[in-house]
């Protein structure tokens, strides 16, 4: 497909100069460090230690001397430590799996209820939304933002919104068919998935399927996997990029050039640093994505270290937008991994287990995708308490251990049980990920 | 009730001729044995008698498995058509139930089998098998073996 039709939810903004950005990125970014110094102890104090005062802070060139902000902030300070508002001005809680067994969670104002929204819109709006279309959202819709994120874009542009939420495969099939729904918001798996289903049964798309686009994000995927699915289900598949903490989906989206992920900069400054030296690079340069929102006012995030390593480009884009856009999620720089999904620390798995009577800490996480859903296999030691003569007993306890992960990491693992002595042993550090998907 | 010796496996190739392997340079001569396998990993159940019962316990342990004695009831059954299920009406109409029961490798007498049973109850059918004149073998008639 060569001549596309660029479709910009807020051409004013999204098509702005350089200059006018920056100049709009300086005066909130000033706002936005006010606002935290006074409002939250903890970055007062972390600025404090580090000598900066909010008059210090004249723009974007300023930013790199402001302290970082990370995902264990949000653990230590959890749930509501972090707010630079009263509680009584928070409209939503969302949250997502933390490094150990409590979740981390965020809390939204009205505000940033309509900044996510506006952000959403905008991602759709470039995958060729319209309030024409039907969109499918088979994201979970709970706390994982994946859901509510979709339906408030959607609603926002004023498409008819199908709030599947998450699995009963099925059903989806059945109300993409009979609806004619034209765009479909999912992990990139899932999509895949729904897509040979589809397939099998015995379904055309084009013919007995309407869609025409989909945004597929929350979860790594290449390339590949990306025209793979565009020829499987006949559309445009767009990739999004987002984070709790920040928002949501829709940080970045791709539009229909699919080259990158525009960074929706007038609401936050993309930096990518050296995770080493915490030094920024330059664009082009691969390092650590960082992330600071400067329209958010429940829980403003500063520097915040998202672990994700990308690079940034400010290279003209053909669709007319002036953002700068990043690339694909390559790596992690902590031992982050995303199983269907779910963000999962080896460390959550880890809490589990040496909260589990009986268990031992030793442990290995083999991942792998097998038709195209991410499987997880914990290997745990056998140990004296754990073990009996009857097969029963010892599926029981298996049942349990399979529960316990199922309820603090959000996903069903299968928990295999291995030999003693086994598993790895922690000195300095054990090798406790086998990660077998091609991404 | 008689000793058993239950040993855990991973369900991988190798795994049960290394265990039998080290039981058997150590001199250890089974009596009884059942394999119990799941999808990811097997229980092997051993009668030995009871002169060689911690022999075994140590070479396991010294080797790094995972090992513990249990009791289970060794009953005689008729060696003939119908004499397994004769037991087992037995068992029901007790209220009993058989967790997991295999068969002696070795002969005991002609025309008798011996079953090793794991009950979910091991005293109650004691007592039920001796009112019902089900002869089981005591610990010292298993070392005469």
């Amino acid at each position: 497909m060569s001549e596309r039709k660029h479709l910009i939810y807020d051409p004013a903004r999204e098509c702005m100069s350089r200059d006018e950005l920056t100049a709009l990125q300086n005066a909130r970014l000033i706002e936005t460090v006010k606002r935290e110094y006074e409002n939250v102890p903890m970055y007062r104090s972390r600025m404090d230690a580090k000598g900066i005062r909010p008059e210090d802070i004249h723009g974007v060139e300023d930013l790199k001397h402001l302290p970082f902000m990370d995902k264990r902030d949000l653990r230590d300070y959890y749930p509501f430590d972090l707010l630079a508002v009263p509680q009584s001005e928070i409209v939503r809680i969302q949250g997502s799996s933390g490094t150990t067994g409590k979740p981390i969670v965020s809390g939204y104002t009205r505000n940033d209820v309509d900044i996510w929204s506006e952000m959403m819109a905008r991602t759709l709006t470039a995958a060729g939304c319209t309030k024409e279309d039907k969109v499918q959202v088979a994201y979970g819709l709970g706390l994982f933002t994946g859901g509510f994120g979709a339906y408030q874009g959607a609603d926002r542009i004023g498409a008819m919104v199908v709030p599947m939420s998450s699995g009963n495969t099925q059903r989806q099939i059945l109300m993409m068919k009979d609806l004619g729904v034209t765009l479909l918001c999912c992990t990139p798996s899932y999509a895949t998935y729904l897509g040979e289903t589809i397939r099998d049964m015995g379904l055309v798309p084009g013919r007995d399927i309407k869609l025409k686009a989909g945004c597929f994000g929350a979860e790594p995927w290449t390339e590949e996997m990306r025209i793979h699915l565009e020829e499987l289900l006949g559309i445009d598949a767009c990739d999004i990029y987002g984070l709790t903490e920040i928002a949501g989906p829709g940080v970045a989206f791709a539009c229909l050039e699919k080259e990158g992920m525009h960074v929706n900069e007038d609401h936050v400054i993309a930096e990518i640093i050296d995770p080493v030296t915490e030094q920024p690079l330059p664009y082009g340069q691969k390092g650590e994505l960082v992330f600071t929102t400067i329209t958010k006012t429940g829980m403003p995030m500063l520097r915040y270290r998202t672990h994700d390593i990308c690079y940034l480009t400010d290279k003209p884009c053909d669709c007319g937008r002036t953002f700068a856009r990043m690339s694909r999620i390559t790596g992690r720089t902590d031992d982050m991994l995303v199983i269907r999904g779910v963000n999962v620390f080896p460390s959550q798995i880890e809490t589990v287990l040496v909260a589990t009577q009986g268990v031992a800490p030793h442990y290995m996480l083999i991942v792998d995708r097998v038709n195209n859903s991410d499987t997880l296999e914990v290997q745990v030691e056998m140990t004296e308490e754990m073990f009996s003569d009857t097969v029963s007993h010892i599926e029981e306890v298996r049942r349990h251990i399979t529960e316990q992960i199922r309820s603090v990491v959000g996903i069903t693992a299968k928990v295999s049980l291995m030999a003693p002595k086994s598993m790895p042993r922690s000195e300095g550090k054990a090798k406790r990920v086998i990660d077998n998907r091609k991404l | 009730m008689i000793q058993q010796l239950s040993v855990f496996l991973e369900n991988n190739p190798g795994t049960l001729r290394a265990m039998t392997e080290i039981l058997g340079i150590g001199g250890v001569d089974l009596l009884a044995l059942s394999l119990a396998d799941t999808q990811s990993f097997g229980i092997v159940r051993l009668i030995v008698s009871s002169e060689q019962m911690y022999t075994a316990l140590g070479l396991l342990k010294d080797n790094g498995y995972i090992a513990k004695m249990n009791h289970v009831i060794c009953a005689c059954v008729p060696d003939r058509p119908m004499g397994l299920s004769e037991l087992l009406s037995v068992i029901e109409s007790a209220g009993l139930s058989v967790e997991y029961m295999y068969s002696f490798l070795r002969a005991y007498a002609s025309g008798t089998a011996l079953m090793i049973l794991r009950m979910n109850d091991g005293n109650l059918a004691e007592s039920v098998f001796s009112e019902k004149g089900i002869r089981m073998l005591s610990q010292e008639e298993i070392d005469s073996l």
